[in-house]
């Protein structure tokens, strides 16, 4: 296995000059962000992630979470760490400075985030779950239970979790059975939540949890939500902890991957009752969840990118190092490094364009988010939420679709040693394969993607969108250098074929549903390839206009422009098919009679 | 007691270090440059003895190019209170640094003056003994423990036999090795607030010292690959080409 090598310098490069942090620096919110801090920021993220987080990522996979009689224990190394990190300030990177918090923009949190998931994925999910917990808080939780609970999340005394699933409410929460009873000022509650990462662990000395139950009498299905804070040891008015909570982890489940971190069963109220305290008011809990929805499934997709980029650093230190073979067209016996032939290179500058086409496209939808929140202008805003809203399930679905078959391609690089544990890659796979399912799967995205982001407005804020990469890549038919006129038409010619797709969806599919949703997936597919060409064809044009300058980073340059060639030669050219499969391949996905399967 | 850190902006470790083509010297365009981890060491070494109130305030100080200045925030964020750099373009060698942090160190009137026992770039250990010599101050190098107290460091430095232990009266100039201490990590509100700590640009004009190379560099070359070995029929062909090529018995 290898270590954790933070991608910098392609990280700078987004930040500063293809996505533009002086846009986001601009907004009086983010005034403080400027980009030397910002670049001293990376810098200390990076070293944390390589020497802290990084070497640990073996062992939790190989050691894992276990539960024992005193609750669950983390692989050694963890409880640690996750003192370190949250000594650090790293949790309260996004927070507001009335908790203590630094206010950056998620521009900034973006790449930092990126480099806590690849150095060290199962980690990190409990700084992730947290996050969402605060948010929801923040979001619509009362000042009482705000200041009850908020400071000591944000600082990392505390962590948060988020239950919501039930053994049989999955994907449809409609389903959810676990009842809240009021008493007095607050709630007992009763039931089983499944899939709660990080619900126990040995980090703190207590967890917040974020509980979605029903009170009696609520109306059925997801509109009798409610959603409820159950500290795991009750918190007396001055703050100081009580009595142990009614709650507990009774097993914690064996996985394929992210072995580090613990996916409880969390059983509330097997005695008296757990004590909860309503957030916001009662049936709205779902509404509530919604809200967060963006951040979570962004943070999934942005896991996708770390995995894929660990995978990806991992293939290529075996590809430099593994001799076997004489290459084509090679010196008869001269025995090469693996990377020298032609269809392991093929492999590695796919996942390398790949992930750099995710990368950018996260990075540029974390940058829409602050500019949503903090612009001034109120149309503006409203205009970069209906991107955000249209992007975010292909940043969720693209990227980890993109992860899991780059992790795969890792495998692959290694030949028989990466179905060997012991080098690591395989470790890389198994941790991807969860992102494509958890925070609404690959399916869901789809589905949202659509319908409600596409269906639902006829179509608009894809329109928009499609006329801001037709602008910006007329434009750079102009381009002095070649290579970016060529990468610039072939995203024009595969928005040709989304607008194709997204016509006949918006004329026939509307009018044949299941055959419209069939095609959901190559949909989503072909939207994100056209949007990571897009972003790619943007960094490419900053890169050639680097190197027509003369700049001394040559190499640098000259690769963004020959990364983007490849992904509009091997990826951009996927789009005719997919388009012609969303308009014609929707009604044999749907045909076989439900006996014929 | 005021302590003066001297850091270094060097080629980072993790570096593979590449000759330029025409031999002047390493290649640090586009190349990621750190902090000298000896001198993380010796900002370290001055955080922690703030912290137990025995160095009333921490000065880093670089000498170099502007870039230098990220290092400096380095150490501010670490825990520095504030900085100096000395900006020059002129490529410094050790006496030419020994003599501009002796002006500095005059200035500020610090009382010890923290150094890395030699940075990872040229590893020329030079830079803390012409300092000590030239302010006529005591030295310690190679420390791998230190304790100060009334007035005096109690200095403990790795030697080839083992360790041995110094007594020093302040001021003093020290140079740390690797066992002193391990670094820690900038915390974020740290990183933060260094931002906005004092950052004062100095000249060697300014301090008075010129800072022209007296030493020329005539090449700097890769080294030698490594030969193909060849293998021996017997013990005795072993003997004879230990003895009569290698020259080694």
């Amino acid at each position: 296995m290898s270590e954790y090598h933070a991608p910098l310098k392609d990280m700078r490069f987004l930040v500063h000059e293809v996505v533009g942090l002086h846009r986001i620096n601009a907004l009086p919110a983010y005034a403080e962000a400027s980009p030397d801090l910002v670049d001293q920021i990376l810098e200390e993220a990076a070293r944390f992630s390589n020497g802290v987080l990084s070497p640990l990522n073996w062992v939790g996979d190989r050691q894992g979470s276990r539960l024992g009689e005193h609750g669950v224990m983390t692989p050694p190394g963890f409880a640690d760490a996750y003192r370190q990190f949250a000594e650090s300030g790293w949790n309260g990177l996004t927070a507001e400075s009335e908790f203590d918090g630094q206010g950056l923009p998620r521009l900034v949190a973006t790449p930092v985030n990126e480099m806590w998931h690849a150095s060290n994925m199962a980690f990190t999910l409990c700084p992730l779950l947290t996050q969402g917990a605060i948010e929801a808080l923040r979001l619509c939780g009362s000042d009482v239970l705000q200041q009850r609970f908020l400071p000591k999340m944000i600082s990392g005394e505390w962590t948060g979790t988020m239950n919501l699933t039930e053994p049989q409410a999955g994907s449809d929460l409609a389903a959810l059975r676990t009842r809240a009873v009021p008493e007095g000022d607050h709630f007992r509650l009763h039931g089983q939540k499944i899939f709660i990462t990080y619900g126990d662990h040995d980090y703190t000395d207590n967890i917040i949890h974020l509980v979605l139950a029903r009170t009696p009498g609520a109306p059925e299905g997801v509109k009798g939500i409610s959603l409820f804070v159950v500290p795991k040891v009750l918190v007396n008015t001055d703050g100081s902890l009580g009595a142990l909570n009614d709650v507990r982890c009774v097993s914690i489940e064996h996985k394929l991957g992210i072995h580090g971190s613990p996916t409880c069963v969390m059983a509330y109220g097997d005695r008296e009752g757990a004590i909860a305290y309503l957030v916001g008011e009662e049936n709205r809990g779902l509404e509530y969840m919604f809200i967060m929805m963006n951040a979570a499934r962004f943070a999934v997709g942005l896991e996708g990118v770390g995995i894929a980029e660990r995978a990806y650093q991992q293939a290529l230190g075996y590809a430099r190092d593994r001799v076997q073979g004489t290459p084509v067209g090679g010196k008869p016996g001269s025995r090469q490094p693996i990377l020298h032939h032609p269809d392991v290179r093929r492999m590695l500058t796919s996942m390398r364009s790949r992930i750099e086409g995710a990368r950018a496209l996260a990075y540029y939808t974390a940058a829409l988010m602050d500019l949503a929140e903090h612009e001034g202008d109120e149309a503006r805003r409203r205009a970069h939420q209906a991107r955000v809203d249209l992007l975010i399930p292909v940043v969720k679905a693209w990227s980890t679709e993109m992860a899991v078959e780059v992790a795969s391609l890792g495998v692959q690089v290694h030949g028989g040693m990466g179905y060997v544990e012991e080098t690591g890659a395989a470790q890389h796979l198994r941790d991807a394969r969860i992102t494509t399912i958890y925070e609404g799967t690959t399916g869901i995205q789809a589905n949202d993607l659509i319908g409600r982001k596409f269906m639902r407005d006829r179509g608009a804020a894809m329109r928009d969108l499609g006329e801001s990469i037709d602008a910006e890549m007329t434009a750079l038919g102009d381009h002095a250098h070649a290579e970016v006129r060529v990468i610039a038409g072939c995203v024009r010619r595969a928005l040709g074929e989304l607008q194709r797709a997204g016509q006949w969806v918006l004329a026939e599919g509307s009018q044949q549903l299941p055959q419209a949703y069939a095609g959901a997936w190559p949909f989503l597919k072909l939207t994100g390839n056209v949007v990571c060409g897009y972003m790619l064809a943007r960094s490419a044009a900053v890169a050639a206009s680097h190197l027509l300058e003369g700049d001394d980073d040559q190499a640098f340059c000259d690769a963004k422009v020959k990364t983007a060639r490849f992904f509009a030669d091997h990826v951009l050219n996927e789009c005719a098919g997919l388009a012609s499969t969303v308009i014609e391949g929707g009604a044999s996905a749907v045909a076989l009679d439900e006996e014929q399967f | 007691m005021k302590v003066i850190v001297a850091v270094k902006r060097v080629v980072d470790y993790n570096v593979k270090v590449r000759v330029r083509s025409d031999g002047t010297g390493v290649e640090t365009a586009n190349v990621k440059m750190s902090m000298n981890p000896f001198d993380e060491i010796a900002v370290e070494e001055a955080v922690r003895l703030k912290e137990a109130g025995i160095a009333s305030e921490i000065v880093a100080v670089s000498l170099g190019v502007t870039a230098c200045q990220e290092t400096l925030r380095t150490a501010l964020a670490v825990g520095a209170d504030r900085a100096v750099l000395v900006e020059t373009d002129v490529e410094l060698q050790p006496l030419a640094v020994a003599r501009l942090l002796k002006s500095v160190v005059e200035r500020e009137q610090a009382q010890l003056v923290l150094v890395g026992k030699q940075a990872i770039d040229d590893d020329a250990n030079q830079t803390g003994q012409m300092l000590a010599a030239l302010l006529g101050w005591a030295q310690a190098t190679n420390a791998c423990k230190l304790e100060i107290a009334d007035g005096s460091a109690r200095v403990t430095r790795e030697v080839d036999g083992g360790l041995e232990t110094l007594n020093a009266k302040l001021p003093l100039v020290m140079s740390t090795d690797l066992r002193l201490n391990t670094p820690r990590y900038a915390t974020l509100p740290n990183i933060m607030k260094a931002k906005k700590k004092q950052l004062e640009m100095l000249s060697p004009a300014v301090l008075g010292v010129d800072p022209t190379p007296r030493l020329r560099t005539l090449d700097v070359s890769e080294p030698a690959g490594r030969k193909a070995g060849v293998m021996v029929k017997s013990v005795a062909e072993l003997v004879e080409k230990l003895r009569n090529e290698a020259k080694v018995i």
